[in-house]
């Protein structure tokens, strides 16, 4: 009896271990120790094959006084700002799609589509949309006598334009995360909030919103993490172009470390360190609000 | 229900909303249109830069049939399959077993190990890219499916376990501790009672997780490199360099490209928006 008791609590005490193993060897591996690493390297001079030359912090002192690091942080505070126009967007058109009218599954999913394909489709749809001699854009613009702009070659311009096609997949999931959100609204609250008299905006922001919490709460997630990791649309779109303008700072460090413009590990690195330091706050926020969640339970 | 069901409102308003569907449908999907309508145009009417009037001529099989005999297309679909299918077997296999080891035991670091797959799986991919870079060259795997797969599969493991493990928290308890009472095993209650149960979350994340590798474009590009090994997201942008302005062939590419998760998503709606939309309701 005891024997098997106590086979029975090393079974317990072991289980976990077991089944913890592999995923978490995999994750340390390919994931937690590469960030320390990375860290490490940001303080090497490195040409990724070559010795490492240790610089201390060289790197960040360059950082400093490089022009395209500040032009590719400003291009990812744009980002940030723009990218949030998402959340309104999606909520709008799940409110616009929140009905039953006949068909109304297929619009939903049909709205949905821009999410489930490749950022690399969107940007080249978007590369052909912008297009100054042929593109829709331009068509369109000519139909009121203005045009023709090359959204992509212009310096002002073509952040906003890569934003824009951006936005686009990133409303849909907004979208589809309102429209779960709008369905699991509790009925009765409306219907008291109707005999009040509460309409339209006053409903909404009192009455709807409120219970779409955490709804929003992961749209902002998703949407801070997706313009932070913005990088598939820039490499599609402009490569970063004209002149280095629709950088943002996960493409400058891809380029900095594996394009033509020098392998340069170690300084590749120290942006990313930026970048990984500007995604800890919201990580750090993400992780504060779990715990409470979960102390709550 | 809100906004107030359209069937309570006035006729005139009922038939101004049923109208303005459609045209904000096609509004939405303007460029996919367009793109679709473009990948059946000649090589003539591109050049001539006929975009928008009516086709010379429908060369749907044509330009279809070009792209998989003059371009390595076929073989960069062949490569995100083989990268694709093993990273959501081998993800969902370690995500099930660390969900269920999170969920189920109380230990010392439970917290922990769990916040540190969470916390991973939102860091920038830049902090990564070098050292796993170098990785897998180092483990010879560079330019290679496997490469690129093994690190999909740790990768998406983070998002996985949070995933797996909050579902089967929301199991009840007691089914377990009968079956521990009754004595038993560990690994039988695993894979005899709760992972039968877990089935619906096993098809959310392989729905999901099958749409976000297909579509992984950065890792590819810093993986891999050449038609043996590239998938189609990279090898789409490759051929885009060489199609100069060859717009219907880059259009029908993409539309290939993008077919096999927008069949998965169609097909398996409820799962992948029941994936996605973890959390959005409490």
């Amino acid at each position: 009896m005891s024997a098997s008791r106590a086979s029975r609590f090393n079974q317990r005490s072991l289980a976990p271990v077991l089944f913890l193993a592999p995923a978490i060897l995999f994750f340390l591996f390919y994931v937690i120790f590469p960030i320390f690493q990375s860290i490490q390297i940001s303080l090497y001079d490195w040409d990724g094959l070559g010795p490492k030359t240790f610089v201390g912090m060289d790197n960040y002192v360059e950082l400093m006084d490089d022009e395209a690091f500040y032009t590719s942080l400003k291009n990812n505070v744009i980002w940030l700002v723009l990218y949030m126009l998402a959340i309104p967007a999606g909520l709008f058109i799940a409110l616009f799609l929140n009905q039953t009218v006949f068909g109304m599954r297929l619009y939903k999913s049909l709205f949905f589509f821009p999410f489930v394909i490749s950022q690399v489709v969107v940007g080249l749809v978007f590369t052909w949309f912008y297009d100054p001699s042929y593109g829709l854009l331009n068509v369109i613009l000519g139909w009121f006598g203005m045009g023709p702009i090359a959204i992509l070659g212009d310096e002002t311009w073509v952040t906003y334009g890569i934003i824009f096609a951006g936005l686009w997949p990133q409303t849909a999931y907004c979208m589809i995360l309102y429209i779960t959100g709008l369905n699991a609204v509790d009925p009765e609250q409306i219907e008291a909030g109707r005999l009040d008299n509460a309409k339209g905006w006053n409903m909404l922001w009192y009455i709807i919103l409120p219970q779409l919490k955490p709804a929003t709460f992961i749209a902002i997630v998703v949407t801070v993490i997706g313009a932070l990791r913005s990088f598939d649309l820039v490499s599609i779109m402009t490569a970063g172009g004209p002149w280095g303008s629709s950088r943002v700072l996960a493409y400058y460090m891809y380029e900095k470390a594996f394009s033509e413009y020098g392998f340069r590990m170690g300084y590749g690195a120290a942006i990313a360190v930026v970048l990984l330091l500007i995604m800890m706050i919201y990580i750090t926020f993400f992780l504060m609000k779990m715990y409470r969640d979960e102390r709550g339970q | 229900m809100f906004p107030t069901p359209i069937e309570r409102r006035s006729a005139a308003l009922q038939r101004m909303y049923k109208t303005a569907l459609p045209f904000a449908m096609i509004l939405w999907l303007l460029p996919l249109i367009a793109v679709a309508l473009t990948s059946i145009r000649s090589a003539g009417d591109i050049t001539a830069g006929n975009y928008w009037g009516w086709p010379t001529s429908f060369n749907l099989i044509q330009n279809y049939s070009d792209i998989f005999t003059n371009t390595p297309l076929g073989s960069y679909m062949w490569n995100s399959v083989r990268v694709t299918i093993p990273t959501v077997i081998g993800t969902l296999a370690l995500s099930c077993m660390s969900g269920f080891a999170l969920a189920v035991y109380k230990f010392k670091g439970n917290m922990l190990v769990f916040f540190m797959f969470v916390a991973g799986n939102f860091v920038p991919f830049q902090i990564l890219m070098v050292p796993v870079r170098d990785l897998t060259l180092q483990m010879g795997l560079y330019n290679s499916v496997t490469g690129l797969a093994l690190f999909h599969i740790a990768f998406q493991t983070g998002f996985c376990t949070l995933f797996m493990r909050n579902f089967i928290r929301s199991l009840p308890v007691e089914l377990i501790e009968a079956a521990r009472v009754e004595g038993v095993k560990e690994w039988r209650i695993f894979w005899f009672i709760i992972l039968p149960l877990m089935r619906p979350a096993i098809a959310a994340l392989a729905v999901l997780v099958f749409t976000f590798i297909w579509n992984d474009y950065f890792w590819a590009t810093v993986l891999t490199q050449g038609a043996e090994s590239q998938p189609v997201t990279a090898g789409l942008y490759s051929l885009n360099g060489q199609w100069v302005a060859a717009w219907h062939l880059v259009s029908a590419g993409s539309i290939v490209a993008a077919l096999p998760p927008v069949a998965i998503f169609f097909l398996l709606q409820k799962h992948f928006i029941a994936g996605l939309t973890l959390g959005a309701v409490k």
